[in-house]
């Protein structure tokens, strides 16, 4: 039985035609992560217009792999030019630029491939372990657990948030308010759409995506004032001179950033440049030469870059066992998964577990592709690095167009581009962050849906939310994620007036 | 362009205060007492609260600054330009995309920007044109997206 389900998931995975969008999606991966100002949420925007039209498995395939190679692949401007590819390098970039340098770009750059594709293994098997079981127990919940569990999803969201845990939260409620535009509500009522016909069925999330994370960006790009970064070193030699010595030397600091960068994955908000950030911490605190980081020291490096590409891996588990996003990038792949009606959630683990593993198989063929044609980036990375960025950005904006148009034939996508792009230029100036924003667009319907169904159950009797023993557990876990930080400022403020 | 965060707090509260009138007459679902009024009347109620916290911050703030600020990049004239000829190139294409069709909007739109940001001006038009045909054989052939021909249509192919 399991096999014959391996073995139809192979089937699918080796099909010349997926093998082909694993290959091509690698390569604007690392392309796209190697540009500074191209991040791999922005990869993902951008391949997801191209997705629409194609099976659900090949669709799913182009994501992670170009993601994953994205993320490595920002590690490559950040040892060059001292600019983080993504943000997911910027932990890192001021330690893997002195090794360059110190004439130690090959150590740095093989230490992001490496570890990287070693991370994101790990996080792959974490994955097939865990989700199945995981899978199975979430088959019992009913719409009270997965109004609590989203709703601790969000709360979390909150407190791993980077920016001001009060700005996150009007962020996440304007996305959470996005999603209730439209006529898909209880009752079908036509909410807040001004009249507008293209909006009875919602905020498109394509469209929402490509302005938020592309168009944004390409605004970000034209009010660039920086002078643009110099490359500090032509020649890169063998990448791979050292790995080994480095796996002997470090094994509980890859390991470490491994565990760290899986279990950060998974909390939903908080993606590969948080994992990063904080295995580069955690590797200082526990190094024995702590002296030497930030002096161009390879250990940090090798720990968070296990860290980023792991985190993005786990990403998956919440995302695809409960349809809820552990990042950015997941919640445009379950925007995809909704699309081609492969909606994620535990039946999708006993109605199709063939998808399922396919989905495991294309993470571990990804991070195995990642090498070579790692290798082959870093080669060309000098190269790549001179694209003329004023010729590649007016493409990108024209593309975007064009993506965006393709998803209901209609220039009512472009409006929404403008809008959106517009919107979070704004909002990222004044220090909101999109990330939330997007989990409330991606969860918005789910969270309405659960609390409605919730509601009619309870008849009116709001104890009902806390009765069922799996329910009243998230409940008290999600009173402790909020009011944690609140109970830890009171502390704080009680302590120093006494 | 930087706003002083006791006044997004007061656009924020205005936008919540909007949504609440809007939803005060939407139906309940027969036969129960909630309806499509309930979730975001929930959700605007919260955002209320927190732009009240945000005002509350942003009056608090000392030295509070001015109300908005804006980022060097207004004060250039050049980048100011830039990003207003982004948002017109797209505004440019919702408008004029129908009746033109796709690649001669395309070809004005992309040698706008690319002269905007100083590609050599030798280059300008037969990299507009080069890149608007390789997107239009990517979507049109390769995607089948219907994508207008526009005045065009004679010579279509």
């Amino acid at each position: 039985m399991t096999s014959a389900i391996l073995l139809q998931a192979l089937g699918l995975v080796l099909d010349p035609y997926v093998l082909m969008v694993i290959f091509f999606s690698a390569l604007f991966g690392l392309f796209v992560g190697c540009i500074p100002g191209l991040t791999a949420t922005m990869a993902t925007a951008l391949l997801v217009p191209v997705t629409f039209f194609m099976p659900p498995i090949p669709a799913v395939a182009a994501i992670v792999t170009a993601t994953a190679m994205a993320i490595f692949s920002g590690d490559i401007p950040g040892a060059l030019l001292r600019i983080p590819g993504t943000p997911a390098s910027a932990a890192y970039t001021d330690e893997t630029y002195r090794m360059t340098l110190k004439g130690q770009a090959e150590l740095a750059l093989g230490a992001g491939l490496v570890f990287s594709a070693i991370g994101g293994l790990f996080g792959t098997f974490v994955m097939i372990l865990f989700a199945p079981a995981l899978a199975d127990f979430a088959l019992r919940f009913s719409s009270f657990e997965y109004f609590w569990l989203v709703v601790l999803g969000l709360s979390g969201a909150l407190i791993a948030s980077s920016a001001g845990r009060l700005k996150s939260a009007i962020s996440l409620l304007v996305g959470l308010l996005i999603a209730s535009v439209g006529m898909e509500n209880p009752a079908a009522h036509p909410r807040f759409t001004m009249g507008i016909n293209d909006l009875m069925g919602g905020v498109d999330l394509i469209p929402m995506m490509v302005g938020m994370f592309a168009i944004s960006e390409l605004l970000r790009y034209v009010t660039n004032m920086a002078p643009p970064a110099v490359i500090v070193t032509e020649k890169i030699g063998n990448i791979f001179a050292g790995m080994w010595q480095l796996t002997k030397k470090y094994p509980w600091q890859i390991l470490r950033g491994s565990t760290v960068g899986t279990v950060v994955g998974i909390q939903p908000g908080a993606g590969g440049d948080i994992a990063a950030w904080m295995s580069y911490a955690t590797s200082k605190k526990f190094s024995k030469e702590p002296e030497k980081f930030g002096t161009g020291h390879v250990e940090g490096v090798v720990e968070s870059g296990a860290a980023n590409n792991s985190a993005l891996a786990g990403a998956w588990i919440p995302a695809m066992v409960f349809g809820i996003p552990g990042d950015s990038i997941t919640a445009i792949a379950i925007g995809v998964l909704y699309m081609k009606n492969l909606n994620p959630g535990p039946t999708l683990f006993t109605n199709n577990p063939e998808n399922i593993y396919a989905i495991f198989m294309v993470f571990i063929l990804a991070n195995l592709v990642m090498i070579p044609l790692g290798w082959l980036t870093v080669k060309l990375a000098t190269k790549i690095l001179r694209v003329a960025s004023n010729i590649l950005m007016p493409s990108i904006l024209l593309f975007c167009i064009v993506g965006s148009f393709a998803i209901n034939n209609s220039v009512f996508g472009v409006t929404l581009i403008l809008f959106f792009g517009l919107l979070a230029f704004v909002l990222e100036e004044n220090g909101f962050p999109i990330a939330p924003a997007i989990l409330g667009v991606v969860l918005g319907k789910m969270l309405e849906e659960n609390f409605v169904t919730s509601m009619i159950k309870s008849d009116g009797d709001p104890l009902v939310f806390f009765t069922r023993p799996i329910a009243m557990w998230l409940a008290l876990a999600t009173f402790v994620v909020l009011i944690w930080p609140v109970g830890a400022w009171a502390v704080r403020k009680l302590r120093s007036l006494g | 362009m930087k706003i002083n965060d006791a006044l997004s707090g007061a656009i924020l509260l205005a936008f919540a205060l909007l949504i609440l009138f809007l939803i005060r007459d939407y139906p309940t679902i027969p036969g129960q007492n909630i309806g499509p009024a309930a979730f975001p009347g929930l959700l605007a109620g919260l955002l209320a609260v927190c732009s009240l916290a945000l005002i509350w911050r942003g009056l608090r703030q000392q030295p509070r600054g001015r109300w908005l600020e804006f980022g060097a990049w207004i004060r250039s004239g050049l980048h100011l330009r830039n990003f207003l000829l982004t948002i017109a190139s797209l505004l440019f294409y919702i408008l004029a995309s129908e009746a033109l069709g796709f690649i001669v909007t395309a070809t004005i739109l992309l040698a706008i920007l690319f002269w905007a940001l100083k590609v050599r001006p030798g280059l300008i038009v037969p990299l507009a044109i080069g890149v608007t045909l390789l997107i239009h054989l990517i979507f049109y052939k390769g995607l089948r997206v219907p994508l207008p021909w526009g005045i065009l249509l004679p010579v279509q192919w």
